[in-house]
Parts: C-alpha cells; structure tokens; sequence
C-alpha cells in the first residue's frame, strides 16, 4: 500500500502507523462517563469506504486522516490533522 | 550423440556444445552442456525415473519444462546448501551440481514404500481424518511419525543457510511480466514511447516460447526477430530486462513482489554477492504476460515416466536438443498439440501414432500423417503399460468402441492450456470461463494492471504481438509518455481448435494433482461424501496444495467436480488464488534481516568508552546499554552490581541515561498542553524547577512516567521511559495534532540530540563542582532539590543540569550535546578519581530504584492505575486530562485492586523471584486466591538482602501480613511479608541534602 502524504509526497506503508478510526470525538471535558466510554470503545465494523488516522512516523511526524475503502484498499483522500505542521487553528 | 548423452540430438538447440558441464543425481556422475536445465541433461542422458511421488511412492517423470512441474522435484546442492523440492526443470544446470532424488528409501529405482501402492485403498481422499481417529493419542506417538516417514518431500538442510540474501526497491512506469512474444511487444511499445520499463523473465533467457515454438514475425524467423528485439530494447535506456526473475505477488498501490535468483545458476555466489534478491516494485502500470499452462489429461496410468505434456516435449527436442523419446505417441484434444509432432519429426523422431480425441483433424495434418507413416486414432487413451522405465505400451479407446494398442516409448500429452491467471486474481478476482478455449481467462485485474496474449486467452502468435504492443502504448500513454510507439510487429495467428476432454475413464489410477497424488477417484468420492465446494474439494483431497499450488491440476480437478456434481465449471468455480506465484525461500523475505543486523543496534554516547570499561552490555529494545562494569577478581554479576550500588551510596556514581526519551515542549500554551496529556499540574509549575508527571491511557491505564522540567516560561523540557520514547511522541503529536489543535504548542524530539548522565551519591556535588563553570551555584539553596536549569560547564559547554534523584542519594542529571557524551564519560572519570567515582549499569540503577520503591517497566504493565502504583493523589481534579474519565470507572477504583508494595522474604536468607504469585498464608494455591504477584526484586545491599516489589491485592492495608509466594514455574514455594515499598531513606532526607 502506498499513501501519499501531503508533505513528503507518495511513500510506502512501512513508514507509517495505522490508529484507527477517525470518526469518534473526543468528547469535551466535563463529558458523561458514557460518552467517553463510547468515544473509546465504540468503533463501527465498516466494510466499505472509512475515514482513519494514520501516523507519518517515518517521515514527517504527521497525523494523517485518510478516507479508505476497507473491501479494496483504496485511498480517496489524505488530509493533515488539523493541528498538523508548525500553525496554530485559528491563528 | 555427445559423451554419453545417449538422447542428445548432434546439431540445434539453445546450448552451447562447447562448453560441456558435469554433474552428479543420486551419486552417478553425468554431463550436459551449458544452456541446459537439470531436467533438459538427464533426458539427454536418458533419464526417465527422477522421483517417487508423495503418497504412493510411484516411479515419476518429468511432466514439464517450466515453473509448473509438479513431478521432477529434488535435492539441490549439498550440505547446509541442500535445497529440497527444486524443480529439475527450472534448475540451471552448472559444473559440478549435485542433486538427489526424493521421497525414496533405499533407493530411487527399489524403494520399499512403494508398498503404499497396495495399500491404496485406504489412502483415498480425506483418509487422515478418517482412518487415524482412535485412539487420541496415538497421533502424536505413533501416526504423525511413522506418516512423516512415509510421506513428504525433501529434506530441509537442517543447519542455518550459509548465503546471503537482499532486498531491494525498484520503480518503474511499466512493469511487464513475461518476455514471450506479447512481453516483447509490451517492452518495445512501452519503451520507445519513452517509459520507464521493467521487464521480468522467470526464465534465464527471454523469449518465451518463441525459444521452443519457432514462427515467423514480420517475415523474419522467431529466433532472428527475438535477437533484433532484444538489440533494440538495449538501446532503450530506460528498459531493463530481469531475467531469472519471478513476479510473483500483487499488492496495494501498485506494489509488485519478485523473487530474482542472482546466483542459483552458480554452485555458491560469489564472494560479496547474494543468492537471492527480493523486489519490491513499484509501477504506474503492470502488463502481465505470463503466458497459459498446458493442462494434461487425466487417463489411468498418466503419471508414468516418460508421459510428459506435448510442449514440454517439444520445449526439450527444440531448444535443448534431448529427445524425452525415441518413437512418441501424442495423446491431444486440440490444434496445438499436433505442433509437438512437427518438431519431433524435423528432429528425425518417429512418430508412433496420434490420438486425436476431436472428431476431425485438418487436411494439413492428415497429410503430415501420411507423410510420416503414422496413423491418426479418433479417441482417447485408456492405459499405459510401464514402469519406471518408461512407457512401453499404450492403450486407446476408440470412438465407437474398439480398442488400439500403440506401441511408443513416450506420450505428448496436451489437454489444452491454462492461462497463468493467477497474477490477475491475486485481489479476490474470480476469472471468467471462455467455452472457445474451454479455460479461464481473467475478468479484470487489480488496478492498473492489464493481461495480454495467452495470459489473456489470446493463444495465437499474432493477437500475442497485437495486444502486448497495444497494452505496453497504452500504459505508457497512461503513465504519461506520448513518444512514438510506431507499429505493432506482424504475425499470422495458428488456428486454434479443441474439444474439451478432462477425464477418460478406465481401470488404474488416474491422476489429477501429481505432487499431492490425488486422483480422479479421490475427486469423485469427495463429491459422494458432500465436498462438492471447490474450497471444500482442495481441503479435503489436498487438490492444488501443494508446492506447485495446482498449476497443472486445479481446473483438471474442478472440471472432474462439474461432471460429477452435474454442473458446469463456471457454477462449479474456481479457489481463491494467493500469492507467491512460485515458492520463496524465507530467507529471501528476511534479507539482511538476521542475526545481529535482525534489527538496528543503538548505541549510548558513551558506549565505546563502556565497552573499553569491559562493562557487560544488555539489549533494551533496540538500545545497547552497559548493565555492570565487572572488575578484576568480582566472581559474578552480583558481586559488581552490589559493589556499584555500595559506591554510589557511599560516594558517586554515574550512569548513561541518555536512552530516556527527550522532548522539548514549546509554545506559549507548552504548560496547558502538558496539563491535558499528565494527570497533574504543570503549567504551575515555576522555571527553573522539575517535576514528575505521571500520564494515562485515553481507557485509565497508566501510560509513561518521566520527569519534565520547565527551562523558560514558554519551554518544557519532558523525559519518557526507554521502552515509550517513540510512542510517547508520537501520542503527544496525537494530541497536539488531533485532540487539542488550537493550542499553540510544538514538540521536537530530541533523544538523539543529548547525552545524559545521572550522578549519584554524597560526594556528587564534589565532582559536579569539578566539572561545571565555578561561577555556578550548586549549594541547597542555589540549586535545590528538583531544581533544572541550563548552566555553564568549565571550557564553555552549555549543558542543561536537573537536581533529580532516581537512585534515592542526593543526585543530579547533566545532559550534554550527544557529541560530547563520550568526553563527558572520560571527564567524570577523570575528575571523578580523587572521589573513588565509580560507573554504574542498569543493574545497579535497578537495585536502587527497587530500594527506593520507585516504579518502572514491570509495576508500568498497561494494566495498572495511578492509584494502584500509590501515585492516586497526583490526579488532578481541577482540570481535564486524557484518561481522566474512564479512570474512574467502578472497576479501576475498586477497594480489592492489586496494588504497589514492598516484599521481603520471611527467611533472609532467601532469594526472591519475580513472577512468583502471591497466597494467602495456609491455603493451597488456585486460581481462586492468587493475590498477585511479585514484579521486581533485587539484591540490596544496604538491606543486606533480598527485598522486592509486588502487585498485591489490598497490598497497601496489609504491610506486616505474611503471605506465601507460590512460583510453581521454578517449583519454589516460600513466605513472605509484605511491607512498606520504600526500604531505603523513606523520608527523602538524602536526596534533599
């Protein structure tokens, strides 16, 4: 598999580290027990086209979110985490 | 005749006369010639018995001349070098080769198991499930040997492999799998419009069966059209031709597995040279012509030697000039197989008879039969008289009836052919049925890949030419290379016609997998006992399982299921194919990927200066760390160890700590992050001060512990564990990335960049003021305990100094830039001498953290809480913090939890074991009262004895209980009492001091 990182371009899969998936929000502080539980525990079984982080461990350290069609392996997308590089949101 | 090649031809072939090559089968020696597979020499010398199949022992052949042999298997090489199951037919013969038979006891032509053959009715399909059942344990005792023993095939070397392997990466635009005539073409257009090519060749010369077929190509004789070809494909620059090269996986993304075999065709590699190079390639676009297999015809008797498939038969007269036969029958179902005849009879072979299972043959042919003197038969054959010597006779069924004898001593036998769909299918792809060529044909392929020529069922010269130019522009064209491709070369397409026949029924044992022995009889008792799925058919008669993955038999087998089960073979189907297309050693996935360099070694700053110490070095991860520093006379590891420890709390010490992850946290909200990833408070937390932190799992679990110092108001400076150093970043960039973007906080990893010492011990401010800038305050006040800030050294070098304690004794940490981490070593020691400053290794830094109840690796397992290690009051309850939430859940809080506590042993004189489990006093030890168990003990010399760690439950209520420790792993069985975790200094007043 190769995916194709947004700094360093097309890189094979060894350099990276699969997390999971990206859907579940961390739920803000203050949040029932409940829905942390949910936000840690509770994944969908998808086969079909998901949305997942992937690390840039060996590249350029970046968290990856990467649309993936787990029936065929293909990537339709690959975005930067939103805090990814050196700028602040909203800065 | 040449030198004792009785069955060697005196002119043609692809091998060099000149360069003759002697060889050695089962001990007798032999010659051939360079050009020569080890199949291709002993036919030249008339060989015909090579092996004893798996199950029967019967006398085998050689069936093929490719990649798909299932009979011709051997010992290759000697020594730690033997091979077992190496094709004959693939296998490039050398001077000097030895190989042996297989699968034979005491030897090939009288081997005592052949007795198997009487017993074969109980050997029939699926006869382990049924006939080894009772009783239990006697499949391990008596069945599973004695079948090991008589079944199998070769033997592995048994000692470790002396060679060399590699891998390696390769890119391209287009990678063509195959150089028959529709590769060639794919190369020539793809290369010429300027793409990057990769051209793989299984094979050690290119061509195909161009090299056995002849034909004429744009007017030119194949051979001479092969070498203009090749000539013009060298003077491409971007072409490159991999010949003894197998793709032989698809994967994600365009990625391809090949296995090239740099140096099989020689007895060893050179030096400095590997044997095997694994590929890893990358293509834009991939042309797979790899060509069909031709499938035999499944009649009583047709494993005999000397039945071989018509192109293998011609394959061995055309190009390695060895006549498999004297006077040959062709047994055929189709136009092909009658190309066979006109070799063999330009090669001044007779021919003894053709048996045409189609109910017409062309007028060209019956012409070339009368021509030749031999009849053609309208039927199909339904015995074969022979042994191990061959063929003798042959028996027909003719249509409408009668009976025919034919007298022969080999059999053509071409049932049609296969295309190698098995790239194609590599992603779950099913193929498709073609009723015109009664095969299967690819239906699509993974993305970016496209099948031509016969790989594609596209069997005649020309449409091989055609649509492997066409597929090679086309995949350029889509790689982005427009230069001109010119025109595809000219050929006239064979005509082409069969009548599908699978099966002729008759008395004998008639085979459909050769390697796995499994018979059309077998297939049809599957069918009886309800294994009609294809997957449940391979799984219960071993169809297609073994080495040679069902090249020759899979649709042979599924064809003999449809008539059966009376469907068609499409409803019937085909299994799933995986790869690799032909077998890899392991060591090629391996490469260079053993022993020492089974991963990469890292080394400490001051790791050269340990090893001229002689210290002992451990593994920790990927990490060389000195564990003790042995002196003359000390008679173990104990010995040095409780001396280190002894030194350090009666002087100084130090210890490269440098393997500790390093994090430099900065960003105006640096302390508020820190905030969210720990379970206390650091963005209060003043500069120029230290404090331990303590961080969880996102589900509660404790994940790493460190200190983190705060060196400006805006810059952290955080330490991990060794074992974390990398996960713990790459959390951290998790929640800073993910969780928490709209801080204003950046984190760069800095493990490598410093060398870090702790210094221990009373006199450590004495050698410290040896070694840092005199302008510099280290008193109490000038410098207190968890005090971190950045300080001068004597010569000027900037370090940064942190007054923490891990050892108990009054203690520093100095981090350097790693560049001086061995001059920092020398230097202690030097300035260290009037102090009696002694190193230390993990093994004393362990003793010490144990007598100070510090927690590390074993208490830190991923299924403790911070309350359980006695680190509860640390979470904060003013803010949110990863783990904060599900921490609190019922199970994690609950009174009865095992948690952190001291263990001495009752006797003191006794050694404690980690992993042993903790009883109560007085009750037998189960399951149902194991309490916990011990997780780290040492040797401490200041307690003048054994002392340890535990997770106990309730541990903390019930210091001064005695419990029983129960190690059944050791068979040891002591008591021992729980106490207090700190044995050493439990006020801190040394560290403070």
């Amino acid at each position: 598999m190769r995916i194709v990182c947004p700094f360093c371009g097309e890189r094979e899969l060894g350099e990276f580290t699969y997390l999971g998936d990206a859907k579940p929000v961390r739920p803000a502080a203050g949040a029932s027990e409940d829905e942390v539980f949910d936000y840690v525990y509770l994944r969908d079984n998808v086969a079909g086209e998901t949305s997942e982080y992937w690390y840039h461990g060996g590249g350029c350290r970046t968290w990856l979110k990467i649309a993936r069609n787990t029936l065929t392996h293909e990537i339709s997308s690959v975005e930067p985490a939103a805090g990814a590089g050196a700028a602040k949101v909203g800065a | 005749m040449a030198g004792g090649q009785t069955n060697r031809l005196d002119s043609g072939g692809l091998i060099d006369r000149s360069a003759p090559l002697n060889f050695r089968f089962d001990g007798k020696t032999f010659s051939g010639f360079q050009g020569d597979t080890l199949a291709s020499a002993l036919i030249a010398n008339g060989v015909k018995l090579v092996g004893r199949s798996f199950k029967y022992h019967r006398p085998r052949g050689i069936l093929t001349a490719g990649s798909e042999e299932p009979n011709a298997l051997v010992e290759l090489r000697t020594g730690a070098r033997r091979e077992p199951n190496t094709k004959a037919t693939t296998a490039e013969l050398y001077e000097g080769l030895e190989a042996a038979s297989q699968n034979r006891w005491p030897s090939l032509r009288h081997d005592v198991m052949s007795v198997n053959q009487l017993f074969a009715p109980i050997f029939v399909a699926g006869f382990y499930y049924k006939t080894f059942m009772w009783p239990a344990k006697f499949w391990e005792a008596v069945y599973e040997p004695a079948i090991r023993r008589a079944a199998g095939l070769g033997r592995a070397a048994g000692v470790a492999d002396p060679d060399h392997y590699d891998k390696a990466w390769a890119h391209c635009d287009v990678l063509v799998a195959g150089s028959g005539p529709a590769g060639l073409a794919a190369a020539l257009a793809a290369g010429r419009s300027g793409a990057r090519v990769i051209l793989c060749e299984e094979d050690f010369s290119p061509g195909g069966r161009l090299l056995s077929d002849g034909g004429t190509i744009e007017g030119l004789p194949a051979a001479e059209w092969l070498s203009r070809t090749l000539a013009e494909l060298a003077t491409l620059p971007d072409v490159r031709i991999m010949t003894r090269t197998t793709l032989f996986g698809v994967y994600d993304g365009g990625t391809y597995g090949a296995i090239e075999r740099v140096n099989d065709h020689l007895p060893s590699p050179p030096e400095h040279q590997v044997r095997q190079r694994l590929w890893r390639i990358v293509a834009r676009r991939c042309v797979v012509a790899a060509g069909a297999i031709e499938r035999p015809i499944v009649f009583a008797g047709n494993d005999t030697p000397s039945v071989m498939m018509a192109s293998a038969m011609r394959t061995y007269v055309a190009r390695y000039a060895a006549t498999p036969a004297k006077r040959i029958a062709l047994f055929t179902n189709n136009e092909d197989g009658w190309r066979t005849v006109e070799i063999a009879l330009g090669a001044g072979l007779q021919i003894a008879a053709v048996i045409d299972a189609r109910p017409d043959v062309s007028p060209a042919h019956r012409s070339l039969a009368s021509k030749g003197g031999f009849p053609v038969l309208h039927g199909s054959v339904s015995g074969v008289d022979g042994g191990k010597d061959g063929v003798k006779k042959i028996a027909v069924s003719l249509t409408g009836g009668a009976r025919a004898e034919v007298e022969a001593d080999g059999l053509a036998v071409s049932g049609g052919w296969n295309p190698a769909v098995g790239l194609t299918s590599y992603h779950r792809g099913r193929p498709k049925w073609l009723d015109d060529i009664a095969a299967f044909v690819p239906d699509g392929a993974p993305p970016g890949m496209v099948a031509v020529g016969a790989a594609n069922g596209a069997f005649g010269l020309g449409a091989c030419l055609a649509q492997g130019f066409a597929a090679g522009s086309a995949a350029a064209h889509d790689a982005g290379h427009s230069g001109k491709a010119g025109t595809a070369p000219v050929a006239d397409d064979e005509a082409f016609s069969l009548t599908p026949l699978w099966h002729v029924a008759g008395k004998g044992k008639a085979f459909v997998d050769y390697q796995h022995d499994v018979t059309a009889s077998d297939i049809e008792l599957a069918q009886r006992e309800g294994f009609e799925s294809v997957e449940h058919l391979k799984r219960y008669t071993t169809l297609g399982m073994a080495t040679d993955q069902g090249k020759t038999s899979n649709v042979a087998g599924l064809a003999i299921m449809a008539a059966v089960s009376g469907r068609s073979i499409p409803e019937t189907g085909t299994t799933i194919y995986r790869p690799p297309y032909v077998p890899v050693a392991i060591g090629a996935f391996a490469g260079h990927h053993r022993d020492e360099t089974f991963h990469a070694t890292r080394l400490t700053p001051s790791h050269h200066w340990a090893a001229e110490q002689g210290a002992v070095f451990v593994d920790t991860g990927l990490w060389k760390r000195a564990q003790w520093y042995p002196r003359a006379g000390e008679k173990d590891w104990l010995e040095s160890v409780t001396r280190e420890v002894s030194a350090v709390r009666g002087g100084v010490g130090f210890c490269d700590v440098s393997t500790l992850g390093k994090i430099d946290v900065h960003g105006a909200d640096a302390g508020a992050f820190l905030d969210r990833v720990y379970i206390n408070t650091f963005s209060n937390l003043a500069v120029g001060k230290a404090r331990y932190g303590l961080m969880l799992r996102e589900d509660g679990m404790v994940y790493d512990d460190g200190t983190t110092s705060r060196l400006a108001e805006d810059h952290y400076f955080l330490t991990t564990t060794t074992a974390k150093a990398g996960l713990v970043m790459q959390h951290l960039e998790f929640c800073r990335q993910v969780l928490f973007p709209e801080l204003d906080v950046q984190l760069t990893s800095v493990s490598d960049q410093w060398a870090q010492f702790s210094i221990a011990g009373p006199k450590t401010r004495d050698l410290l003021k040896e070694i840092v800038d005199p302008a510099e305050d280290l008193s109490n006040e000038g410098f207190p305990f968890m005090g971190a800030r950045e300080v001068r050294l004597r010569g000027g070098i900037k370090a940064r100094l942190f007054r923490i304690s891990f050892s108990g004794e009054m203690a520093f940490e100095i981090s350097v830039p790693a560049r001086f981490g061995d001059a920092m070593a020398r230097n202690l020691m030097l300035a260290g001498a009037p102090f009696g400053v002694t190193p230390y290794g993990t093994e004393a830094l362990g003793v010490m953290r144990v007598e100070k109840g510090h927690i590390a690796g074993p208490e830190l397992s991923g299924t403790t809480t911070a309350a359980d290690l006695g680190l509860g009051k640390m979470m904060s309850t003013k803010k949110d913090f990863i783990g904060r939430v599900m921490a609190g859940r019922e199970a994690l809080v609950a009174p009865d939890r095992q948690v952190v506590v001291g263990i001495k042993p009752v006797d003191k004189a006794r050694r404690l074991r980690s992993g042993a489990h903790i009883i109560p006093k007085g009750q037998t030890p189960g399951p149902g009262n194991d309490q916990g168990y011990v997780t780290s003990v040492c040797f401490s010399p200041t307690s003048d004895q054994w002392i340890g760690l535990g997770l106990v439950e309730r541990g903390r209520e019930r210091m001064g209980e005695i419990v029983h420790a129960h190690d059944p792993l050791r068979g040891e069985d002591y008591d021992v009492e729980l106490c207090n975790p700190v044995f050493y200094d439990p006020d801190g007043g040394r560290q403070r001091g």
